[in-house]
């Protein structure tokens, strides 16, 4: 058995004295699309954050194997130069800077066109423009990923990457978390919305920063659905009180 | 010439100014522009005038400075876009080597009914600062008149900015003021800006970015007053503070009527950290990504 590409033991990290993330275990393999289900409030957004290296997001313990190397000492850029990035829930506005230098950081000899078209975007119309307040919530979404295609990571952390979309445009964001892997990499896919998920090839799902189920989606799913806690807050949660 | 090609010195379509301190170097004009430059041991002093309905094609250039570390250059020009005319002034600022020198502008402008004026000022400074630029300019909008400012202090340490404009605006006319200064060292910018929207449907927009670092300090005053029905106005100032560096943003923002509006806003601090954030998760280094961030700011 190949080692997984993304191997997290005993993750823990606390706010305020209040565990987030509880001596969470995950793995994701090579090109696996892994759906990440849980209440508001459960820990997912804070995995991201961790995973990531952002700043005030330093696990107490645990340890985070990437493609074999420890994640944990490394600064943020480092581990999205190792081939880690993470598509945020509400995208920053950037004033002044281009579609095509969002699409090209760090590597000015890329062509951006192919993902723009990939979400569905004129690169004609788009590429000039800028990444600023001009643009609807959904193009913002839609350069987001765009950006995340261009950069060919080897695993892509998805934070609801359907929220702000029209119901006609899901499918094309399946698609471009189908590209994804296609194109070799990993997605650990942060989600609220059932359909999204099941095109996942496992699933798991977190509650009050623990995970208490994985599986295939629809089991993930089933799972979330009936779930007992209608709080993640571990008062109220079957799985996780002591 | 800074900003421009040197070409544009032999064409003959193309209209400017050359001044060093108070000598002018060269200039020509064009059709449908009238030009009355006087050379005097304090200042240069002058008129440009575009006649009514003409519109100049191509920009009108300008270019003032100083080759030398010390001196002064004072000019005083009155600005007159008659009646339907259409104007783009180009205006270059040159001071690469000064170190105590003083450069000061009194400008009246005026933009007739239905005429326009986009004025572009580029300011470019050697690495000494200890300069004093004082630009200064009273400005009155005519109806259904425009006018665009777009002033940008880039390249160098500059010393001391004091920048003062006022501007009047009457009944459907169009006030843009934008403004772009990178700050170093023990540069001090003060800025004021005022936009008086007298007319009805009048229109007012001031934008400020600016960038300090070292120990640069920055004062910015955006005033917009609306007297009229339906006059509109919007006042907003970013500055980003790096280093020991200081910044104040103080918007003040009346109406005098009931059926006109004016809103602001106004952010100063670091680098955003989720734009910081969101570069470096895509493999920028946190220094590359300040950079891309604040040369975004300012363009």
């Amino acid at each position: 058995m190949p080692s997984p590409l993304l191997d997290i033991h005993n993750l823990t990290f606390e706010a305020d004295r209040h565990a987030i993330l509880d001596r969470l275990d995950l793995a994701i393999d090579s090109q696996e699309i892994h759906a990440l289900l849980g209440a508001n409030g459960s820990g997912k957004t804070t995995l991201a954050y961790v995973l990531m290296g952002c700043e005030s997001y330093a696990p107490g313990a645990g340890t985070v194997l990437f493609d074999g190397t420890d994640l944990l000492p490394m600064k943020m850029h480092e581990r999205a130069r190792l081939g880690l990035t993470l598509a945020w829930q509400e995208p920053a506005r950037f004033e002044g800077v281009t579609v095509r230098e969002y699409l090209t950081l760090g590597k000015p000899d890329c062509d951006p066109e192919p993902a723009l078209r990939q979400v569905g975007l004129a690169p004609d119309r788009y590429l000039s423009r800028r990444v600023d307040k001009a643009l609807s919530g959904g193009e913002r979404h839609r350069i987001e990923l765009a950006s995340v295609l261009s950069m060919k990571p080897k695993l892509a952390i998805l934070d609801e990457p359907s929220a702000g979309i029209d119901m006609l445009s899901i499918n094309h964001i399946i698609d471009i978390i189908r590209a994804l892997k296609a194109a070799g990499g990993s997605v650990l896919l942060i989600t609220h919305q059932e359909e999204v998920a099941l095109i996942a090839d496992r699933a798991s799902q977190l509650c009050a920063g623990r995970i208490i189920f994985s599986g295939s989606p629809h089991e993930a799913v089933d799972h979330f659905r009936g779930r007992t806690c209608v709080r993640c807050d571990g008062q109220l949660c079957d799985y996780v009180r002591p | 010439m800074v900003g421009a090609e040197p070409a544009i010195l032999d064409d003959t379509s193309i209209a400017h100014i050359v001044a060093h301190g108070h000598r002018i170097l060269s200039h020509r004009t064009v059709p449908g522009l009238r030009v009355d430059m006087e050379e005097t041991p304090d200042a240069l002093v002058g008129k440009l005038i575009v006649e009514a309905g003409a519109q100049i094609a191509q920009p009108i250039h300008m270019c003032f400075g100083l080759a030398h570390p010390t001196g002064k250059q004072q000019i005083k020009i009155d600005v007159q876009i008659l009646e339907g005319a259409q104007a783009r002034v180009l205006s270059h600022c040159l001071f690469p080597f000064a170190q105590a020198a003083e450069h000061r502008m009194q400008a009246m402008m005026d933009i007739g009914p239905g005429a326009s004026l986009t004025y572009t000022e580029g300011h470019y400074h050697g690495p000494h600062g200890g300069m004093q630029v004082l630009p200064h300019a009273t400005i009155k909008i005519g109806k259904g008149a425009r006018y665009f400012s777009d002033f940008s202090l880039l390249s160098g340490s500059v010393g001391r900015l004091d920048i003062d404009y006022l501007v009047e605006v009457e009944d459907e006319g169009i006030a843009e003021l934008s403004a772009k200064i990178f700050a170093h060292k023990t540069d001090h910018i003060t800025l004021k800006e005022a936009v008086m929207l007298r007319g009805e449907r009048s229109r007012g927009l001031i934008k400020t970015r600016v960038v300090l670092e070292g120990q640069a300090q920055a004062d910015i005053t955006g005033i917009t007053e609306a007297y009229a029905k339906g006059a509109r106005g919007h006042v907003d100032c970013m500055e980003i503070v790096q280093g020991q560096a200081r910044a104040s943003a103080i918007p003040i923002v009346r109406v005098f009527h009931p059926e006109a509006k004016v809103t602001h806003e106004a952010a100063i601090g670091s680098v955003d950290k989720k734009e910081l954030e969101t570069l470096i998760t895509r493999g920028l280094s946190p220094e590359q990504a300040v950079e891309l961030i604040v040369s975004g700011i300012l363009r």
